[in-house]
């Protein structure tokens, strides 16, 4: 069973937005909310990182561990989804998710939060796959079509990669295997291990030490 | 006095027993449904070719190789 999974390639991301835009547009995302964005470190400086941030479809999520309701759940292919039919929009799993993904409509009267928003890996809801009221609720569900999500796909540097965990790490494995510059990084074996060809990419070497 | 061994014993066993009638504090069971699966389509005029909707191995391979083609290093005939 794929266990469906975003990484984005901080080597790649020239902060076009494109994914976000692709986002809003195919899923028709209100005024008011990001599903995805790009942040950038050291903004400005030689040398800044961006990378595009969504929700990451954790595999033991924090917002559904914290959401009083129990609206969230995990589809067969490891998808986090909710259902806004149950969501109450209390907030919690916003406070709870390290990535800032749960969203809320504030432009409502008295600033009304609404229902809880997020990236749902174009996956749709629990409504029929494709419907209008799924729609609706939650924008595109790609997956259903056999497409991946959108704001991956769109990705003209494929710095975004989308898809079964396993394939999309062993592309990202390859990619620093062959810039040779990247593996270097705390926690590259436990998340990545050792590419199948060998021993892990040698660290590269800092400016002016030869 | 005779009986005080007794009551003892019934009301220790009451007691454990006691944690028996004891509810779930867990939200009472998930209304969550989980909508159908990807695999099971429908079939619109936006599915993609080359998979066949309802059939879940199609569905898994077609994504396999959609994922793929992320890899510039396969399209471009490069593997490494």
């Amino acid at each position: 069973m794929a266990r469906m999974k975003f990484i984005c390639d901080s080597e790649r991301c020239i902060e076009c937005n494109g994914c976000v835009t692709a986002c809003k547009a195919e899923n028709h995302v209100p005024w008011g909310v990001n599903r995805r964005r790009v942040v950038t470190l050291n903004d400005g400086v030689p040398g800044e990182k961006s990378i595009s941030v969504a929700c990451m479809h954790c595999s033991d999520a924090p917002c559904m561990a914290v959401c009083p309701v129990d609206c969230f759940y995990r589809t067969d292919d490891g998808v986090v989804l909710h259902d806004k039919d149950v969501c109450i929009g209390c907030g919690y799993c916003s406070y709870a998710c390290p990535f800032g993904a749960p969203q809320f409509p504030g432009n409502g009267t008295f600033g009304l939060r609404g229902k809880m928003d997020k990236c749902t890996f174009c996956a749709g809801g629990p409504e029929a796959n494709s419907s209008q009221a799924e729609f609706d609720k939650y924008g595109r569900n790609r997956l259903s079509e056999g497409r991946l999500p959108l704001c991956a796909e769109v990705c003209s540097t494929k710095a975004l990669l989308a898809g079964d965990g396993d394939v999309v790490a062993d592309i990202f494995r390859s990619r620093v295997v062959v810039r040779n510059k990247g593996s270097e990084v705390w926690g590259w074996g436990t998340a990545y291990g050792k590419p199948a060809g060998g021993s892990t990419a040698k660290p590269a070497k800092a400016e002016g030490t030869k | 006095m005779r009986r005080s061994p007794y009551l003892l014993a019934l009301s220790a066993l009451l007691l454990g027993l006691g944690a028996c009638g004891e509810r779930p504090q867990e939200l009472a069971g998930r209304q969550i449904n989980g909508g159908a699966p990807a695999w099971q389509g429908p079939t619109t005029p936006l599915t993609a070719p080359g998979w066949t909707v309802g059939d879940q191995r199609s569905w898994q391979a077609h994504m396999q190789t959609r994922a793929q083609a992320q890899n510039e290093y396969v399209r471009l005939g490069q593997a490494r």
